[in-house]
Formats: structure tokens, C-alpha cells, sequence
């Protein structure tokens, strides 16, 4: 359940913020969120109360944007996208590809009230 | 409550302990939990709002902000550390019980007098492993991270300056066995090793695609029961390499010492 140890993560990046932008409260956060990065939207989810409680969150509507899996094979070049992190090259089958995109965990942005 | 460490609950927290030590003083982190002054209701609030609603106080900031920044910054720490003292780091990872203590304890008896070793030992609870390893008079601390699943940066950090390192030599690093979490907590290491034993699922690679994917080596434990279990080894393999076509694997049994060998080998010729 390293999701709980993640939503803390953003809780602090939240707090780091506001308090920067001298505010105290965020009423919208936005998050983004690759298929291939190893978080369960669910398992976010199901702790993301107990995470913001008493936090600059709390009252927070978090958006979610998930971003789809995407690879090109280092064989034969072709572009294509990914469910898991272990889909081969659907032209070739070559385990080899590089992932263009899909493993995004980051904080895009926050709206905050400033005092 | 904090995942990682439990902060907000007394008895849930990191520690860090040699053994001998006595299990009583509070551990320090790099990030800290400051959700005390931030208490805010709506009513309080001079402009009452909904979501639907925007006012001219409401802003937008960018954060554009990689979520475990924090952690890869202190990992980078901890790597330039190791770096600097030519210390070859490498974080063990396996579910519990594929026999990441006792690869670490043939390791240890059969190559203490030619490597020095130092181990930190990752587990939720209790100073076990680092008793066993204590055993061998290798230097070792303990982190027990209370409620965490996995390890991570910072705890890793105040661990390595607790074992004061001497230059040129292994640190092994026995994550919290769990096949899931510690995939995405970098901790600094150079090399990732995977564990899995022939008493688990030869499906276990696509299963828990994660951690194989982040892994460098692969280490197939207990091939001494490999005539009573169900598996075979080359269809594990080809799972494994699915998900990472570069894992190198080593097939061993540290209880009998079959393969030892090539992995000695493989840690000498990483300490050139």
C-alpha cells in the first residue's frame, strides 16, 4: 500500500505551495497519473481521505488525468501503445522498446485561495 | 498518518538500531508533517465558495512537480555517497521468504575475509535479521519501518551515516519483503537484485511486472527443491525477460551453496 506513502508526498508538495504562494487552503488539485506507474487509482483513492485530513487538502476536488501507455520498439521502430509494462512490439514481438510515455506521477497544478 | 514512517502514531515511526541498541529514541526524517496549522473551514472563510464557483482570490499554480521528487533528490545523495567512497551498492528486493537473509548470510561467511561488507536490514518489525547478520561480525543497522511497506531515501540516508562506511566496499540493502512497493522507491543503489524462490509462481515476473522491470539482476533461490516443486525455470525466465529483456540472472540455492559461485564472481568483478 505505498499509495498512502505517495498521497503524503502530494499532501507536501500541496503544503509547499500554498505556503509559498502565502495561501492556506487548495480547492482544486490536479494530479497526473501514467497507467504504467505503478499506483492503483483505487488504492489512491481509498486512503486519499486519511492522507489530506487536517491538511491544506482536505477540502480539495482532486482531478485525476491518466495518462495512457505508450512504447516504440527498439527493433523495428514502431510506435504503440501499452496496457502493461510488459507488452511487447505488437509488428516484431520484441521485448525491447522504450516507454514514450505512461509512467507520469506528478502534481500538475493546484488552485488555491490566497489570503 | 503517514505511510512511510506512521508519523502521528507513537509506536508506528522508523527506527534505526545497531543491534545490542535498545529500541528508544525517535527517528529523524527529512520531510516533515506539518498538518497542525492548517485547519480551515469554509464558514470561517471570508469568501464562502463552491467549486462551480470562481472569485477573484482563487489562482493557478503550475507545480508541474514529479511526486517523488523528494525521494530521487536523496537517493541521488545517497548514490553521489557511494560514488565518492567507491561503495557498491546493491537494495535487495523479494516477497517474504524467498531467502534474501540467508543469500546475505551465505554471502557474508563465504566472503567477509576477502570484501568488506556492510548491511542495513529493512524489515517492519524487530532486530531479527539484524541479529543474524550481527552473528557474523559484519557491520550492520536495522530500520524497522513500523507501518511502511518499503524502504526510502531518507531512512536509507540516516541508516548509511549511522554504519560509517569504509572506502571500497559492498553495502547490501534488505528491503521489506514485499514485491509491490519498493519498485518505485529509488534508494541510491547502483544495482537492483530481485529475489524469487522455486516454491513461488513461475507466472510471478508478469504478475508483480513492476519491480522486474526496474530490477538489474534476477537471483533464482532454492533450486535445490526444484525436483518437488512444479516450475520450470526456462518459462520463469522468458516471463522475466518479457518485462525486462536486460535482467542478467543467477540461479542458486544458499542453503545447499549450488551457484554461489557466479554471483561471488558477479560481486568481485562490480568491485574493480
Amino acid at each position: 500500500m505505498h499509495e498512502l506513502s505517495i498521497a503524503m508526498s502530494i499532501v507536501k508538495i500541496a503544503e509547499d505551495e500554498t505556503t509559498k504562494a502565502k495561501a492556506d487552503t487548495v480547492t482544486k488539485i490536479e494530479l497526473e497519473i501514467g497507467v504504467l506507474s505503478g499506483i492503483e487509482i483505487d488504492a489512491l483513492n481509498f486512503v486519499w481521505e486519511s492522507a489530506v485530513k487536517d491538511s491544506v487538502l482536505e477540502n480539495a476536488e482532486k482531478i485525476i488525468t491518466l495518462i495512457p501507455g505508450k512504447g516504440r520498439c527498439a527493433d523495428c521502430d514502431t510506435e504503440f501503445d501499452m496496457e502493461n509494462i510488459y507488452d511487447c512490439c505488437p509488428n516484431c514481438n520484441s521485448n525491447f522498446k522504450g516507454i514514450l510515455q505512461g509512467k507520469e506521477l506528478k502534481v500538475k497544478s493546484l488552485e488555491i485561495i490566497q489570503n | 498518518m503517514c505511510g512511510t514512517c506512521g508519523c502521528g502514531s507513537e509506536n508506528n515511526g522508523p527506527t534505526i538500531l545497531k543491534p545490542g541498541e535498545e529500541n528508544h529514541h525517535h527517528h529523524k526524517h527529512h520531510h516533515d508533517h506539518d498538518h497542525d496549522h492548517h485547519h480551515h473551514s469554509h464558514e470561517d472563510h471570508e469568501h464562502p465558495h463552491t467549486h462551480h464557483h470562481h472569485d477573484h482570490a482563487h489562482k493557478i499554480v503550475e507545480v508541474e512537480q514529479d511526486v517523488l521528487q523528494n525521494n530521487k533528490v536523496l537517493a541521488a545523495r545517497n548514490r553521489g555517497y557511494f560514488e565518492a567512497k567507491n561503495i557498491f551498492a546493491l537494495n535487495l528486493v523479494s516477497s517474504p521468504g524467498s531467502g534474501k537473509t540467508s543469500i546475505l548470510e551465505k554471502t557474508l561467511a563465504d566472503l567477509k575475509d576477502e570484501i568488506s561488507f556492510y548491511v542495513i536490514e529493512g524489515d517492519q518489525q524487530t532486530l531479527n535479521d539484524a541479529n543474524r547478520i550481527d552473528a557474523l561480525k559484519v557491520p550492520v543497522v536495522q530500520i524497522n519501518t513500523g507501518k511502511g511497506c518499503h524502504l526510502e531515501s531518507d531512512t536509507v540516508y540516516d541508516a548509511v551515516k549511522k554504519l560509517e562506511m569504509k572506502e571500497n566496499s559492498v553495502l547490501m540493502i534488505e528491503n521489506v519483503g514485499n514485491l509491490v512497493c519498493p519498485s518505485m522507491f529509488d534508494l541510491g543503489e547502483n544495482k537492483r537484485v530481485v529475489i524469487l524462490s522455486t516454491t513461488e509462481g513461475e507466472d510471478k515476473p508478469i504478475k508483480y511486472p513492476d519491480m522486474f522491470h526496474t530490477a538489474d539482476i534476477c537471483i533464482i533461490n532454492k533450486i535445490d527443491l526444484l525436483p518437488y516443486v512444479n516450475i520450470n525455470l526456462e518459462t520463469l525466465k522468458n516471463y522475466a525477460l518479457q518485462v525486462n529483456p536486460h535482467l542478467q540472472f543467477f540461479e542458486m540455492s544458499a542453503t545447499k551453496g549450488e551457484g554461489m559461485e557466479a554471483w561471488y564472481n558477479w560481486l568481485k568483478s562490480n568491485l574493480q
